[in-house]
């Protein structure tokens, strides 16, 4: 089944090109690494897929649907940098915030609804943590927290950004092996990740993009050496021009 | 007894009552803003806010309309000024503030010298809460039970646009329409607090009790009571001072609440200065030890 479809996406930042006619369509139950060059717009793309920022033309659908009927199938787990992390409020009370859209308004989280933020908590290794401020915790564990915080949303779909940047490795295991777990119910994860390195163990699928589609299909048929130099090609010759020697 | 003598003027003087329960409702509504006020970083538009309010209440007085019409008016104008600015510009949002606020407030002096009618400037500048009309004390009372009730209502929107605009915006939550909700609210407590403590330092009823209880917990909750329980506490504190020397309500009521900030600077158990360095201290001198 068509998890995600785009076709001929386009998107702009005050009149510069960021994404350039973007199409691809993933089944369910897929994890798919959206893969690029610093400046590729990877960020962007997810962005766009979230309707966070204003697409210039083309189509984005979730199951048949446009992203505004398709909100509460999809939980974000952004960069880890975007947040106050002095703000007054604990670990657990965190997680609770993925279980606000399903009360809607007016209505407050009951006993419940904390269990089960706990549940998700206990899910990522963090349950110990429930009652520490968000900013005592160290990277790797604060980006565990907004997986569980994800996970409380109880979506169909999730959409990371960048969640391997600078946290431990049992952390990065930790989160690769709920994603995997998810991946099996049936769930599509969509991460946005910067370097090749475990792009084929981690993805089943790889959208490799430089403003433009370079490669789209299976981990491994995408990280094929032709392929990496035209996504990279930039970047190569500008390391050729400094001198640094590539082979 | 200074003290004894005044709960006698209280009993005895219905103006002293007024001014009280002017300021402790006061106190609460600055108290539970403010929160948001100094979490989402905009402590300097608080000030703006205020500022702005002057023109709008000097036209409310030319017409003679109820000045919270004009003052909520003008403020509004004023933050959406701010916002159209900085988005639209190289312009920076701190720079933004510091224009279209200063504008406004020397475009409100100008009017209220024009019109030298009944509003006594210094009295909207500095506030008067020993003067307080027993109308402007139901005003402010509206104002409160419309700021809490906001506030109660919509307490997970606020927390969580707060906190993570965008989570929120991937919730569905109109950050932007929650941003002006916020600003409709200080404009609103602003006007209810120029009889107590004036425009000029309505922004520290906002942001200080804040800011002090901010120091004390890691709960949202928590902190929106303690902010409001040391507005309170200052806003009677500031009344006895005031009323018992004959000061300005105003700086009475902001320098009780300065006082408070720095006893929990000092010694608030987490974030104190004192107790860090006591902590600091016998790490180091355990790891001397060993």
């Amino acid at each position: 089944m068509t998890a995600i479809n785009v076709k001929g996406l386009y998107v702009s930042y005050f009149g510069n090109e960021a994404i350039n006619n973007i199409s691809f369509q993933t089944n369910t139950g897929t994890i798919l690494g959206i893969i690029g060059p610093n400046g590729a717009g990877k960020s962007t793309l997810l962005k766009s897929l979230l309707s966070l920022i204003p697409t210039d033309r083309g189509v984005i659908e979730y199951y048949g649907k446009p992203v505004k009927e398709t909100r509460n199938k999809i939980a974000y787990v952004p960069q880890r940098s975007d947040i106050d992390w002095d703000f007054p409020i604990t670990v657990l009370d965190t997680v609770v915030i993925g279980t606000y859209p399903k009360l809607g308004l007016f209505k407050r989280p009951k006993q419940k609804d904390r269990e089960w933020a706990y549940h998700c908590l206990e899910k990522v290794g963090m349950s110990d943590f429930g009652k520490r401020q968000i900013g005592e915790l160290s990277g790797g564990q604060q980006q565990r927290v907004f997986l569980a915080r994800a996970l409380a949303q109880e979506t169909e779909m999730l959409f990371l950004d960048e969640p391997f940047v600078g946290i431990d490795a049992s952390s990065e295991q930790t989160i690769i092996t709920i994603l995997r777990e998810l991946r099996n119910l049936g769930k599509t994860i969509v991460i946005v990740h910067h370097d090749l390195n475990k792009a084929a163990s981690y993805f089943d699928e790889i959208l490799l993009i430089n403003k433009e589609l370079v490669s789209y299909g299976k981990a491994q048929d995408v990280l094929k050496p032709n392929n990496i130099t035209k996504a990279y090609s930039g970047q190569l010759s500008f390391l050729k021009e400094l001198g640094v020697n590539l082979s | 007894m200074n003290l004894i003598s005044f709960f006698d003027a209280i009993i005895q003087y219905s103006f002293l009552q007024k001014a009280l329960v002017t300021s402790v409702m006061v106190g609460i509504i600055c108290g539970v803003i403010g929160c948001f006020i100094i979490l989402r970083g905009i402590s300097l538009m608080g000030d703006a806010i205020s500022h702005a309010v002057l023109p709008g209440v000097a036209v409310s007085y030319m017409f003679g309309i109820n000045i919270f019409y004009g003052a909520v008016f003008t403020g509004l104008l004023t933050a959406i000024g701010i916002g159209y600015i900085s988005q639209n510009s190289r312009i920076k949002h701190d720079t933004s503030i510091g224009i279209m606020f200063s504008a406004a407030f020397a475009l409100g002096i100008i009017l209220i010298t024009i019109m030298q009618s009944s509003a006594d400037l210094y009295h909207i500048l500095f506030g008067n809460v020993l003067a307080v009309p027993v109308a402007e004390m139901w005003m402010t009372f509206i104002v409160g039970v419309i700021v809490l009730t906001t506030v109660f209502l919509f307490y997970k929107e606020l927390l969580v646009t707060t906190f993570d605009p965008t989570i929120a915006a991937t919730f569905g939550l109109p950050n932007k329409l929650i941003h002006y909700m916020l600003m409709i609210l200080l404009t609103m407590t602003t006007v209810a607090s120029l009889q107590t403590v004036g425009i000029i330092l309505v922004v520290a009823m906002l942001i200080t009790p804040a800011a002090t209880a901010y120091l004390l917990t890691n709960k949202l909750w928590v902190m929106i009571m303690l902010s409001s329980g040391f507005g309170v506490t200052s806003s009677i504190v500031g009344v006895y001072y005031s009323y018992t020397y004959n000061l300005s309500s105003g700086s009475t009521i902001v320098l009780v609440a300065t006082i408070l900030f720095f006893i929990a600077f000092f010694f608030s158990p987490k974030q104190g200065i004192l107790w860090k360095s006591i902590r600091a201290r016998k790490h180091r001198s355990q790891l001397a030890n060993n």
